[in-house]
């Protein structure tokens, strides 16, 4: 019944939701959503150069976006200018760099909506591999810096004043960004992976009351959002990205009328 | 020998500067084990930039510090906490190190907050998460606590309770403690070492000596010095007329 590409989607898609669940809630406490952005922006950039210099893919976006995230903290040091403004100076510029150097590569044939909203139909073996063994390496130093990146989440002053160093794993944690763009950039595209890392943690956010809690829906919500996105594309031979991300949106709405049970109850 | 080996932490001439303005400038203070030294001075002396220099959180310093310790515990005067976070109180009580329930929950009886343990931290009044906050701080049987105004907030009952609690812990813990308080009873009755601040040291030492300082007459006036005589008599109870001496 169903054919090789789709399981491969399917795994694909797991893969990739197991890691932006927990990812997805330090966006969502630390208000990251912008910066999901910019770096993702900045992909467009890895991808082309990737493709003129024939790199592997989600190796050239996760060095362009990690150097994208080193330049913003240096111009955050540098600069009177508000995060909010440097964001969308290196968001829309990297992007339009970007498409300027596509313009270059006339020989080459480029699936540009492919790239803006992803293609998870197209993951090959491959592909796979990155995800899962790349996913797991993200997990696995999020596990190890968690105590001192959710201490400063919560407050910077307490875990910088009982020696968790907090600045360590802030820049540990823009790489784990980077990282987990390039790997799943193939899947839902750069417009919408910030989507993908925002709207289940946020659903969570709706039905939980520890973050160990959030943690645990948001990753259940990205698992949904993959498997009834696939599906229904399938189904209704839409997109697939985007009925990942319009899944994860209609289970972010079941979530607030739970909200609204609940007052309910209280009152 | 033996003195050196109770150092928890040393400021040496420390200051701190933000756009070219002195916070704080040339302090210089030292917290051993068991004993307890307090910073008072007006608002704007610099009394909590001490004790971010104090912690290390602020890098860029004149002056040095040197830490003997990282077994710290810190309660500071502002936090905010950003309530997109679901905290409950037993998490907020593991944030920087893990505890076992037995630590937990004896820290939060000691504050008296013990029923609150499983409620969101956002739903906490101003003085219970000031327990709370306190309750962290000890729970982890530090060596060195800073407590940055610890009681504010708390109703005037608990306030000496908690200040006895204090007492009691760096007697029982025999850990060192760097105390920022308004409350001139309170430096005056548990207090080992008072540094005067004003921008700089005014004046330091016991706190009867500091009492008999000019500089903090004239940077308390002279009510708060009477308040301090008066403590050469009877140091066996609190007064209730706290709220006077705390305007200047």
């Amino acid at each position: 019944m169903l054919d090789d590409f789709f399981i491969r989607a399917l795994i694909a898609g797991i893969g990739v939701a197991i890691v932006t669940g927990p990812l997805g809630c330090f966006v969502v406490w630390r208000r990251l959503s912008y910066f999901g952005d910019t770096l993702a922006h900045s992909a467009l950039l890895g991808v082309t150069l990737a493709y003129s210099m024939e790199f592997n893919i989600a190796f050239s976006v996760f060095i362009i976006s990690s150097l994208i995230a080193l330049t913003l903290i240096q111009l955050q040091k540098r600069t009177n200018l508000p995060g909010d403004a440097l964001l969308g100076l290196l968001a829309h510029s990297s992007l339009a760099v970007g498409l300027v150097v596509i313009g270059f590569l006339s020989f080459i044939r480029f699936d540009i909506m492919g790239l803006l909203f992803g293609d998870i139909l197209a993951v090959t073996v491959d592909d796979l591999l990155i995800i899962w063994i790349g996913g797991a390496l993200i997990l696995l130093i999020l596990r190890l810096i968690w105590k001192p990146l959710f201490a400063s989440t919560v407050n910077y002053e307490l875990a910088e004043a009982e020696g968790l160093n907090p600045d360590r794993a802030k820049a540990i944690f823009t790489i784990l960004m980077a990282a987990i763009i390039a790997i799943s950039i193939k899947m839902v595209g750069l417009l919408l992976i910030t989507g993908m890392l925002i709207i289940p943690a946020a659903m969570a956010r709706n039905i939980s009351s520890s973050p160990q809690k959030m943690v645990i829906y948001s990753i259940i919500g990205g698992l949904l959002s993959v498997i009834l996105g696939l599906f229904s594309s399938l189904e209704f031979n839409t997109a697939s990205g985007p009925s990942i991300i319009a899944a994860s949106l209609f289970l972010f709405i079941l979530s607030l009328l739970n909200i609204k049970q609940s007052i309910k109850l209280k009152n | 020998m033996g003195s050196d080996q109770n150092l928890l932490v040393k400021l040496n001439k420390a200051g701190f500067s933000l756009n070219n303005k002195w916070l704080v400038k040339g302090v210089s203070l030292q917290v051993e084990k068991g004993k307890i030294v307090t910073l008072i001075g007006p608002n704007g002396s610099g009394k909590s930039t001490t004790a971010k220099i104090a912690l290390g959180i602020y890098k860029k310093i004149d002056g040095s510090v040197e830490k003997y310790t990282n077994k710290v515990g810190y309660v500071p005067q502002k936090i905010s906490i950003d309530w997109t976070l679901p905290l409950r109180v037993n998490d907020f009580m593991v944030l920087t190190e893990s505890l076992d329930k037995e630590s937990i929950d004896e820290a939060l009886s000691l504050t008296g907050v013990i029923h609150l343990k499983d409620k969101n931290l956002g739903d906490l009044s101003g003085g219970e998460f000031q327990r709370v906050l306190l309750a962290r701080a000890i729970s982890k049987k530090p060596e060195l606590l800073v407590l940055d105004e610890p009681v504010q907030g708390v109703d005037f009952t608990g306030e000496i309770a908690l200040y006895e609690l204090i007492k009691k812990i760096s007697d029982e813990l025999n850990c060192g403690i760097l105390l920022i308080s308004h409350d001139l009873h309170t430096v005056m009755s548990a207090t080992d070492h008072v540094v005067c601040l004003n921008g700089h040291v005014c004046c330091s030492g016991s706190p009867m000596d500091v009492a008999k300082n000019n500089e903090y007459k004239a940077l308390f006036g002279e009510q708060a010095s009477q308040i301090l005589s008066r403590y050469e008599h009877r140091h066996d109870h609190i007064h209730t007329d706290q709220g006077e001496i705390k305007k200047n």
